[in-house]
């Protein structure tokens, strides 16, 4: 099993590709479409601002072909910024165009809910994840399939995501008064707002289960 | 969830070497950072700082053989410090494995560093590390260079300037607490905290479980950084065994214990918050 994780010139990959190691994974990191349309599967991971983001990839020529390996229905996982990318727009400094691969948008997290309570942002730190109704089962056929509910996860971001079909929501989060989607599962791609990578233990077994 | 607190030891590290002094002077090594780190990994650790205490000093930036090893087995997110001064530090930091990197001594001198880094990588990357003393007359000012360097520089102003050029999380050490084990400075973690609309982590003073308490109670600090009630610990186990490469073995080598803290293990400090309901992560 080849991964490649995709490399837009932006991101801390090490810790991804580390997590890839411990479970075995023949890992690689590039930027080349070639390289990536060959993969058995691919990680799009991410952390830092949208719109640079969305340049390097155009930059890069990556736009087409992760599309591209999307569509092969191979396994494909976002994590972060790179759950956040595959959306349709982002509000992050202005109104920015993403990949559009899932419908909805990328909202800032308000840094006041309620009369006058403050919320820090970029929230940073562990939280839980849940599943609702709907995603209950798609939760035990999914990377999540080991991981208890209202586990605690590790989350460093400033926006999140609000798809326009609920019946991708493979998880919830709740960060004060704003529940929001932390997981994702569509077909073939599975997308994470917190970092496996960065989660302990747990984490690293959503790495493992991706794969199984 | 509100808020969950984060639990972080931080190591402050010389040459090959962990190190702890108290008020940032008199070090004594401690052992090997990266076996530390991974006893905090395994006791329940929320993320590690790793801090080079004389990296500005001598104008190096030595950590990222040590970043890298421990990168390999923690999983959990890990903040590098000390000699940060361009955006080239911080790429070498990041590449080497870092999450998160912490910036003081760099930052003061030249504010726009923490501008230039949040737009590369993004502020939840950018940590903005305070170091306080306070003056006879009840102000906070930040130092610099492990505590050498006076600066002048308002604490609390400082704090809220560094959240608008784009810092993600402040780390505030008061140097009058460090390694004293006699609590943790509120009212300047109280200011601070409430003064800034990011994560702030309070560090300096904790020496029993109830100085950790207080501070979560009575500030609005978001994560408690921890040396010396964490080391004291786990050097007992290992101080006969470790021959650091360079350095002072004399307190290793010794029966001499530190007697200002009383050492607890995280998973403890975490089932005593708990029972306070206080959230954390337990694992």
């Amino acid at each position: 099993m080849k991964i490649i994780i995709i490399d837009y010139k932006l991101n801390n990959l090490f810790s991804v590709k580390h997590a890839c190691e411990v479970i075995g994974a023949d890992v690689s990191i590039s930027s080349t479409p070639g390289d990536i349309l060959e993969a058995d599967a691919v990680i799009l991971p991410g952390v830092g601002a949208f719109k640079n983001a969305m340049v390097n990839i155009k930059k890069l020529h990556l736009e087409e072909t992760i599309k591209e390996f999307i569509k092969s229905g191979k396994p494909f996982l976002g994590i972060c910024l790179g759950m956040q990318l595959l959306f349709s727009n982002s509000e992050e400094f202005g109104s920015h165009n993403g990949l559009n691969i899932i419908k909805g948008s990328v909202k800032k997290i308000p840094k006041e809910m309620g009369e006058g309570v403050r919320v820090k942002v970029p929230y940073i730190g562990w939280n839980t994840i849940y599943s609702n109704k709907v995603s209950k089962n798609v939760w035990s056929n999914s990377a999540l399939k080991n991981i208890s509910e209202n586990e605690f996860m590790y989350f460093i971001h400033s926006y999140y995501v609000q798809p326009s079909d609920k019946n991708v929501v493979l998880s919830l989060t709740r960060y004060r008064d704003l529940e929001y989607c932390s997981g994702i599962k569509k077909d073939n791609i599975t997308a994470f707002q917190f970092h496996p990578e960065k989660s302990g233990k747990e984490g690293i077994k959503i790495y493992k289960d991706w794969l199984s | 969830m509100d808020k969950v607190i984060r639990v972080i030891p931080k190591l402050e590290i010389k040459g090959p070497n962990l190190i702890k002094g108290i008020h940032l002077e008199g070090l004594r090594v401690l052992g090997d950072p990266q076996s530390f780190a991974k006893h905090y990994y395994e006791d329940g650790a929320d993320e590690l700082i790793y801090m080079d205490i004389v990296a500005s000093l001598y104008n190096r930036n030595t950590l990222h053989g040590l970043v890298e090893r421990t990168a390999n087995e923690i999983f959990i997110p890990l903040t590098v410090s000390g000699g940060i001064r361009t955006v080239s530090d911080i790429q070498k930091a990041l590449h080497s494995g870092a999450d998160k990197v912490g910036l003081n001594t760099g930052a003061i001198r030249n504010p726009l560093i923490i501008k230039k880094a949040a737009q590369a990588f993004g502020s939840s990357t950018i940590t903005v590390s305070i170091e306080v003393v306070r003056q006879t007359n009840g102000q906070y000012l930040a130092y610099t260079d492990n505590g050498r360097e006076y600066t002048g520089v308002e604490v609390v102003s400082w704090a809220k300037r560094s959240e608008n050029l784009g810092a993600g999380e402040i780390l505030l050490t008061s140097i009058d607490k460090d390694g004293t084990g006699s609590g943790f400075d509120i009212e300047l973690i109280r200011e601070v905290s409430n003064a800034v609309n990011i994560p702030v982590i309070a560090s300096g003073g904790a020496g029993k479980v109830e100085d950790i308490v207080d501070v979560i109670k009575e500030t609005q600090a978001d994560g408690i950084a921890l040396a010396s009630i964490l080391h004291y610990g786990f050097f007992s186990k290992c101080r006969y065994t470790y021959t650091p490469s360079e350095g002072n073995i004399d307190f290793l080598r010794s029966d001499e214990r530190f007697l200002l803290v009383k050492p607890l293990s995280i998973k403890k400090i975490k089932d005593y918050l708990v029972k306070l309901g206080i959230t954390c992560r337990l694992r």
